[in-house]
C-alpha cells in the first residue's frame, strides 16, 4: 500500500491492520496486510474462499491475534485488547455463520445489544424498532431468533451490531443468503450507517453488484496478500480484464 | 401414613428441590459450570439459624439471607472468577467447586464441630392442620407457597428486567454477549446472588423439618437436586426446576410409603433411574426430543 501523507490523514478516525500477518500450523492465512478504514467510508473487502477476510476481521476484532504486525484502533495499539474492550471502543461486527441468541426473540437480540452500551431500555426499545424496520424485520421481531431463515439471521446480526452505535462495523457476508430483492435494503442501510451515524463500514461479501454498488474503497485478497486496491471503477475494470481472461461471469469473486 | 399426607411430603421436597435445581440451573446457565460448593451455601445458612437462635424469626432470616448471599459472591470473587481470568479449563473449575466444597466443609467442622447445631427459627411450623381428616404440617404449604413465589420471582427477575436480559444472552452465548456491552462479571455476580437467595431459602424451609445442622448436611442436597437438574434438563431453567421437582418428589413420596427397612434402597433406585434417563434422554427429561445435547458440562 502507498505510504499516504501522514498530514493529510485525520488524526483520529482510522481504524488500521498495520503488516498484519497470521499463519494457522503451517498455513498462511494472511501475509503482511495493511488496511485502513476511516470513520464515513465503506470499504468493501472481496476475494475467494480461504482468501483470509474473516480472519482478517477477527483479527480487527480480537477474536484472534495476529502472528506478526499490529492493529490501531484511533491511534491507539489495540493488537492485544480482548474484543469486549474493542467493542466498548466503537467497534462491532457481525458474523459469517450465526451467533444469534436463539433462545431470545428477535427484538430481545437487538436490546440487549443496546442495553449493553448503557441506552434506557425506552431508548433500546426504540432503537430495535427503528433497525429492525429499517432491515424489513419488523414483522418478525416477536419470533423466537431460533426461527429465522439463513438471511434473516444475518440482517438480524446487522441490527444488533447497529444498535450499539459503533464507530467503525465489520459486516462479514451480511448479504448472503439475501434474495435479489432484499439486497437494495441492505444496501441502503449500509449508507445510512456511514452518511447518518458518520460511522467506517466494512463490508465482506461475494455478491460483487453490492460491492461496487456501495463502496468507497475496494481492496481484494488473495490468498493472504492484498491483490489489488482502489475505487470502485478501477476494481471493476479489472474484474473484467480477470474475467476476460479466466471466462468468469463477474457475479463472484 | 396416607396417601393425602405423602403427596403433601412429595410436593413440598419436590419445591424444595426445585428451588436448588434452579440455584445450580442458574449459575451454569451463565457459566457452564457446575457448582458443586452449592450445597455448603445451604449449610451456611443453617448454621446462621442454629446460632441467631434467640433472635426473632424475620431478623434470624434476614441474617442467614445475608450471610448466604456473601458468601455466595466470596465463592465467586475468591475461587471462581480468579481461575476464570487465568482461563482455566472448565474440568479445572469443576473440580475448583468440589475443592471449595470440602473447604467448607471443613471450616464448618472446625468452627462449629461434628456434633451437630440445633436450629429453632420457624419451629412452630411443624404443628399441622387438618383437611378431610389428612393432618398437614404448615411448613408443607409454606415451602410450597414460598417455592412457587420464589421460582416465579426468578423468572420474572429473567424474563422482564434489563440485567435479566443480559442473563439470557450470556447464557447463550456469553463471548458474543461480551462484545455487544454484557458485563461478564455483572451477569455472572447477579446470578450468584439470586442462587444464594434461593439457597438461604432452602436453609430456611429445610431446618424446619430438619433441624440438626452438620458439616456435611448440604452435599446429599446437591447431589440430589443434581440428579433433578440432570434428569430435567440443564439447557432450561424450567426444565431444570421440574427435573428438581420430580427428584424430590419420588424421594418425598417412597419415603413416606416404604417402611424405613425399605427407604435404605431408595437412593440406589433414585440412581439407577437416573442412569435410565440419561441412557434414554441424554438432553434431559423435559427436552425436545429432537434437541440437541448440552454443548459444555
Ligand atoms: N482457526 C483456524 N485454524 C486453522 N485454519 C484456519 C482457521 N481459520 C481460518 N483458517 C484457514 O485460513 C484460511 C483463510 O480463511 P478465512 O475464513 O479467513 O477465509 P475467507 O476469506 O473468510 O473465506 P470465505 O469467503 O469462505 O468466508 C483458510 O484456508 C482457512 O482454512
Ligand atoms: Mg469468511
Amino acid at each position: 500500500m502507498a505510504e499516504q501523507d501522514p498530514q493529510r490523514r485525520r488524526p483520529s478516525g482510522l481504524l488500521r491492520a498495520v503488516g498484519v500477518s497470521r499463519s494457522f500450523e503451517g498455513l498462511q492465512a494472511l501475509t503482511d496486510v495493511d488496511l485502513e478504514l476511516a470513520r464515513s467510508e465503506v470499504v468493501g473487502l472481496i476475494g475467494p474462499n480461504g482468501a483470509g477476510k474473516t480472519t482478517l476481521v477477527n483479527v480487527l476484532t480480537g477474536f484472534d491475534f495476529p502472528t506478526t504486525g499490529r492493529v490501531e484502533l484511533e491511534e491507539r495499539d489495540v493488537t492485544r485488547w480482548p474484543p469486549q474492550r474493542r467493542g466498548r471502543a466503537g467497534l462491532a461486527r457481525t458474523f459469517q455463520h450465526g451467533h444469534a441468541f436463539k433462545g431470545l426473540t428477535v427484538r430481545e437480540n437487538v436490546e440487549v445489544a443496546a442495553l449493553g452500551v448503557g441506552a434506557s431500555s425506552r431508548d433500546a426499545r426504540t432503537r430495535a424498532h427503528r433497525l429492525l424496520g429499517a432491515l424489513g424485520l419488523a414483522a418478525r421481531a416477536d419470533e423466537a431468533a431460533s426461527v429465522l431463515p439463513h438471511g434473516d439471521e444475518r440482517k438480524l446480526g446487522v441490527a444488533r451490531a447497529l444498535a450499539t452505535e459503533p464507530r467503525f462495523v465489520l459486516m462479514d457476508e451480511p448479504a448472503a443468503g439475501l434474495t435479489e430483492a432484499e439486497v437494495p435494503d441492505l444496501a441502503a442501510v449500509v449508507r445510512s450507517v456511514r452518511d447518518e451515524h458518520g460511522a467506517g463500514v466494512l463490508l465482506i461479501d461475494h455478491n460483487v453488484t453490492l460491492i461496487l454498488d456501495v463502496c468507497d474503497r475496494i481492496q481484494v485478497l488473495d490468498q493472504g496478500r492484498t491483490l489489488a486496491e482502489g475505487t470502485p471503477e478501477e476494481i471493476r475494470k479489472n474484474i473484467d480484464v480477470a474475467n476476460a481472461y479466466l471466462g468468469g461471469s463477474g457475479r463472484d469473486v | 401414613m396416607n396417601w393425602g399426607q405423602a403427596i403433601a411430603d412429595a410436593i413440598s421436597l419436590g419445591a424444595l428441590y426445585g428451588l436448588v435445581a434452579v440455584g445450580i440451573g442458574l449459575v451454569f446457565g451463565v457459566m457452564r459450570l457446575i457448582n458443586f460448593a452449592y450445597g455448603e451455601l445451604i449449610t451456611a445458612g443453617a448454621y446462621v439459624l442454629a446460632y441467631t437462635g434467640g433472635w426473632p424469626a424475620p431478623l434470624a432470616i434476614l441474617m442467614c439471607v445475608a450471610a448466604v448471599v456473601a458468601l455466595a459472591l466470596v465463592q465467586e470473587r475468591v475461587a471462581f472468577r480468579p481461575l476464570r481470568r487465568m482461563g482455566a479449563s472448565p474440568a479445572a473449575m469443576l473440580v475448583a467447586t468440589f475443592a471449595v466444597s470440602f473447604l467448607l466443609q471443613a471450616i464448618y467442622l472446625l468452627a462449629f464441630g461434628s456434633r451437630g447445631q440445633i436450629v429453632g427459627t420457624l419451629g412452630q411450623l411443624n404443628s399441622a392442620f387438618t383437611v378431610d381428616g389428612v393432618d398437614i404440617r404448615w411448613i408443607l404449604l409454606v415451602t410450597t407457597v414460598t417455592g412457587a413465589i420464589l421460582l416465579l420471582a426468578t423468572g420474572a427477575l429473567l424474563n422482564r428486567t434489563t440485567i435479566g436480559l443480559h442473563v439470557r444472552a450470556a447464557a447463550q452465548d456469553f463471548r458474543t454477549a461480551r462484545i455487544l456491552g454484557v458485563r461478564a462479571n455483572r451477569v455472572i455476580g447477579l446470578s450468584f446472588v439470586v442462587a444464594g437467595v434461593l439457597a438461604a431459602a432452602v436453609s430456611v424451609l429445610y431446618t424446619v423439618s430438619n433441624p440438626l445442622v452438620q458439616p456435611q448436611m448440604g452435599v446429599p442436597i446437591t447431589i440430589f437436586a443434581l440428579v433433578g437438574v440432570v434428569v430435567g434438563g440443564l439447557d432450561r431453567l424450567w426444565s431444570a426446576a421440574l427435573g428438581g421437582f420430580a427428584v424430590g418428589f419420588v424421594y418425598g413420596m417412597f419415603g413416606d410409603l416404604l417402611s424405613s427397612q425399605q427407604t435404605v434402597y431408595l437412593p440406589a433406585v433414585v440412581y439407577g433411574s437416573v442412569i435410565l434417563v440419561l441412557l434414554l434422554r441424554p438432553a434431559g427429561l423435559f427436552a425436545p426430543l429432537h434437541a440437541r445435547q448440552v454443548e459444555r458440562v
